[in-house]
């Protein structure tokens, strides 16, 4: 009778994989080792945590519901600009600054998501390719409001729950971009156990298939690719709000194509995929930061196509790997 | 005398020069179960998919108990009960047995679009999911990939899928197709407990299957009906001999020895 | 006299000769094998640095760099095709562009590293430089060369996909890879002779570009996102349809810079955001 015990409980199957992991825990508890091992570098480490937020909100679109996106940072400028000229022209409070982001950067991806949830192959990558774009195109035009190739200036963030400074320690800042960073991923990580996560990845699998089981499809993408933008914006919001500074490269297309660089270096698709990749590329680049632009790309060329070629499921995908084998004797 | 389950007038689609179907008019009265067949290329797929709204027709109109669903997108034709499987096999590679199936139950019951709650809670759909795989012996491996599982037993997955849906009106598309001898035992099972609400039209080429769950048998060549009758008067129609000339016809079309 | 947009729809005319040199090739091939390959425009890019080389290192005449320039990238680009490319024909959409990606990020940095990040100057013969003046506008020889050139190699691609036996099997191969096969059509000789070939007027293309656009280690990625308007404007796997998108591409390009220079750039992408909205297949595409 062990087999049809091992089956009867299906309902528990599933409310298993929802369990948190060890592992998981231990990579959060780890995310508090910069305040005590590395002080000097919680101004990296807050970009890390920013960086990460913005790799998970790709991940919600690439990796759960299979749109390949190479404009997503335009909705990460648009929140770093909210949030900016929030502060700029005097409100510089730090949470609803947060909230303004998501909902200006949301309502951008709303609107943008009745053209993408049409579309797919290299039509889809293309349209986000050209929004992202338009959106620069148009922000360095608008110099007046943006500051254009100058960037934001006058950026003057208020302390956190009136009582909190951002200093150059970086501790405050830290501590807020781990804390956004950490309430969104609850988040993301309740939309991906949900049924609506279960739709998600049925989009990812086989989009044809989804409208002959009555799934509106393209319903479902427009939701996620709402929520993506705005959790985007979000993160926009804060690198605005801790580094007091916006510029043009917060919506270029090297913003888009690094943090697609680093979802699949983590590996898609698996929630901290765009966290594990980022935390490499930042780090990375941050001890390479002497080379010449042009030879860090080399290097990030190296790694696409090794990534692709040899490690299609990114690092995760490959510890996982790893670990399958060794679980089965 | 209640409106045929599925009925389409006048249906037609050609792409440029070639004509895939002409004046299509066939009537599916409740909980019938009928056969398309034809030679192939006789346009027997393309009727499917203009049928759920995967192509649009041309001219015509399709009524799904006597509403008019011909504008009606592909996903609220499943919600109104029309749904269809693929002849070869249209799964979801990466994810479960049980998961691809309760996806289709949540779906059905618009759980699909809450976000805010964990999949676990739903044990309604759960449920109802792993109730339809034990139907179809596939309740050992419901939490394998679906990658993983045997042809046959990803072909019970279509069926499955289909069967989440509720339907009244079921298209099967070659049901039987590419299922070696030994695993298609389960596949038949399933075809024969079918519920007799359920109106079944099914394509299908092997004649064993037609004869055994046909009551009524449609021919399909180059676009248009060509007849349509009982299982035995089709196998003795001189027409239909005609029309699959060139394959293994004489023995194609006899009945097959019972027992 | 004529008016002066005359001279704004030749110059854009050129342009769009041009670009439509170095997307046909991508056209096709996307549309043969549906493979997204970035590092198209770094094969643009060594052509023009072949020219370059051969012209300043050399001493050859700019006519005689341009075969060379176009056999160099056709070679190169088999060689990574049969290598590299044939791998991913089964991939998903997000390795392919990846991998693609990367190779253009190598590309970019081998050229720079080797020829340095500047401009290349290109000394062309005095004849080339100069200009014909009709009707009171001035037309600039090299312009009108380049558009004479690459009208003739569009006639000899559109007769030679309608006439020649190679372009019978191409046209199979677009239409219906499966099909094609299953009537005995080698497809993948005839996809790597089409993307030798459409490397080969990418390479060409570039080269003819270092006048009228410059070339500097960035070209492959800044013209990547022409190319790939163009292609997916175009429709995929359609030589006429790469025709009218690359005309119309060029001329709304030059015509905005010049009428309304605040827009810059953003024309162009607007242009291809509502073609693509209007026609996802692009305006002659059948996939």
């Amino acid at each position: 009778m062990a087999l049809a015990e091992k089956v009867t409980s299906p309902q528990l199957y599933l409310q298993a994989q929802t369990r948190w992991r060890p592992v998981e825990i231990a990579f959060w508890l780890a995310t508090l080792l910069p305040y005590v091992l590395f002080p000097n570098y919680l101004s990296l480490a807050s970009q890390i945590a920013v960086t990460a937020l913005f790799a998970l909100s790709l991940d919600l679109i690439l990796g759960y519901a299979g749109i390949v996106s190479l404009g997503h940072a335009a909705f990460f400028g648009v929140g770093a600009y909210t949030a900016g000229l929030l502060s700029k022209y005097g409100w510089g409070e730090p949470l609803t600054g947060l909230a303004m982001a998501a909902l200006a950067a949301g309502i951008v991806g709303y609107a943008t998501s009745f053209v993408i949830c049409r579309f797919r192959h290299l039509a889809l990558i293309m349209l986000t390719l050209g929004f992202g774009l338009l959106l620069t195109e148009l922000a360095n035009s608008a110099g007046w409001l943006t500051g254009g190739l100058d960037g934001l200036q006058g950026i003057h963030t208020w302390k956190l729950l009136g009582y909190f400074r951002f200093d150059l320690y970086g501790y405050a800042a830290y501590s807020y971009a781990l804390a956004v960073l950490f309430a969104l991923f609850l988040f993301a990580r309740r939309i991906i156990h949900s049924p609506f996560g279960l739709s998600l990845r049925g989009i990812r699998e086989n989009l044809i298939r989804m409208p002959a089981i009555g799934a509106p499809s393209r319903a479902h993408i427009r939701t996620i690719y709402t929520i993506a933008a705005a959790i985007a914006g979000i993160a926009g919001a804060v690198l605005a709000q801790t580094t007091e500074t916006v510029s043009l490269d917060s919506l270029g297309f090297e913003r888009s194509a690094e943090v697609v660089v680093m979802l699949v270096l983590g590996g898609t698709g698996r929630l901290y995929g765009g966290l594990v990749g980022a935390i490499i590329y930042m780090v990375a680049r941050d001890q390479f930061s002497g080379v010449v632009p042009q030879y860090w790309y080399f290097w990030i060329g190296i790694l696409l196509v090794a990534v692709v070629v040899f490690l299609p499921n990114g690092v995760l995908g490959g510890l996982a790997k790893i670990a399958s084998r060794w679980s089965r004797p | 005398m209640s409106a045929p389950a599925l009925s389409t007038r006048g249906l037609a689609k050609k792409f440029g020069s070639l004509v895939v179907a002409s004046d299509i008019e066939i009537e599916l009265p409740q909980g019938v179960r009928y056969a398309l067949i034809g030679p192939n290329g006789a346009g027997k797929t393309t009727l499917i998919n203009l049928i759920t709204g995967m192509l649009r027709p041309d001219a015509g109109r399709i009524l799904l108990d006597d509403a008019d669903i011909t504008m009606l997108p592909p996903d609220q034709r499943v919600r109104r009960g029309l749904v269809r499987t693929y002849q070869i096999n249209s799964l979801f590679p990466h994810l479960t047995a049980l998961e691809s199936v309760t996806l289709a139950v949540c779906e059905r019951t618009r759980a699909a679009r809450i976000w805010w709650r964990q999949l676990p809670a739903y044990q309604h759909e759960i449920d109802e999911a792993y109730d339809i795989l034990s139907a179809l012996a596939l309740a050992a491996v419901c939490h394998r990939l679906t990658r993983e599982l045997a042809y046959g037993q990803q072909r019970l997955i279509e069926i499955a899928l289909a069967l989440a849906t509720q339907p009244k009106v079921l298209l099967l598309d070659e049901p039987a197709a590419g299922v070696p001898r030994e695993e298609s035992k389960e596949l038949f099972a399933a075809i024969a407990g079918l519920s007799g609400d359920i109106t079944v039209l099914f394509i299908e080429h092997d004649m064993e299957l037609v004869f055994r769950f046909a009551t009524r048998v449609i021919v399909m060549v180059g676009g248009r009906v060509l007849v349509e009758g009982t299982p035995h008067e089709i196998a003795s129609n001189p027409q239909v001999r005609a029309v699959y000339l060139g394959k293994a016809t004489g023995k194609a079309m006899q009945e097959p020895r019972h027992g | 006299m004529l008016p002066p947009i005359f001279g704004v729809v030749f110059d854009g005319l050129a342009y769009g000769m041009l670009l439509f040199l170095l997307s046909v090739g991508q056209s096709v091939t996307l549309g043969m094998m549906n493979f997204i390959n970035l590092a198209h425009c770094s094969f643009a890019m060594l052509g023009g640095y072949v020219t370059i080389t051969l012209m300043s290192r050399y001493g050859w005449p700019f006519f005689a760099t341009l075969p060379c320039a176009f056999i160099v990238a056709a070679v190169v680009s088999v060689g990574f095709e049969r290598t590299l490319f044939r791998r991913l024909y089964r991939a998903s959409e997000l390795d392919q562009v990846l991998l693609t990606i990367g190779l253009v990020f190598i590309s970019v940095a081998v050229a720079a590293y080797i020829f340095g990040t500047d401009q290349q100057p290109l000394q062309l013969p005095s004849y080339l430089r100069s200009s014909l003046t009709f009707m009171g506008l001035r037309f600039a020889v090299y312009r009108l060369i380049l558009l004479g050139l690459a009208l003739a190699i569009t006639l000899a691609l559109v007769l030679g996909i309608e006439y020649t036996r190679f372009g019978a099997r191409v046209r199979a191969a677009v239409d219906n890879q499966r099909m094609a096969r299953g009537l005995g059509i080698d497809v993948d000789r005839t996809f790597a002779i089409t993307f030798a070939l459409g490397s080969g007027l990418a390479g060409l293309g570039g080269a003819l570009a270092i006048e009228i656009i410059g070339l500097d280690p960035s070209f492959a990625l800044t013209y990547l996102i022409y190319v790939l308007i163009v292609v997916s404007v175009g429709g995929l796997g359609s030589i006429s349809g790469s025709f009218a998108a690359a005309v119309v591409l060029g001329i709304s390009d030059v015509a905005g810079k010049y009428y309304i220079p605040q827009l810059g750039a953003f024309l162009i992408y607007l242009v291809m955001i509502s073609l693509l909205m209007w026609r996802p297949l692009g305006l002659l595409g059948r996939r």
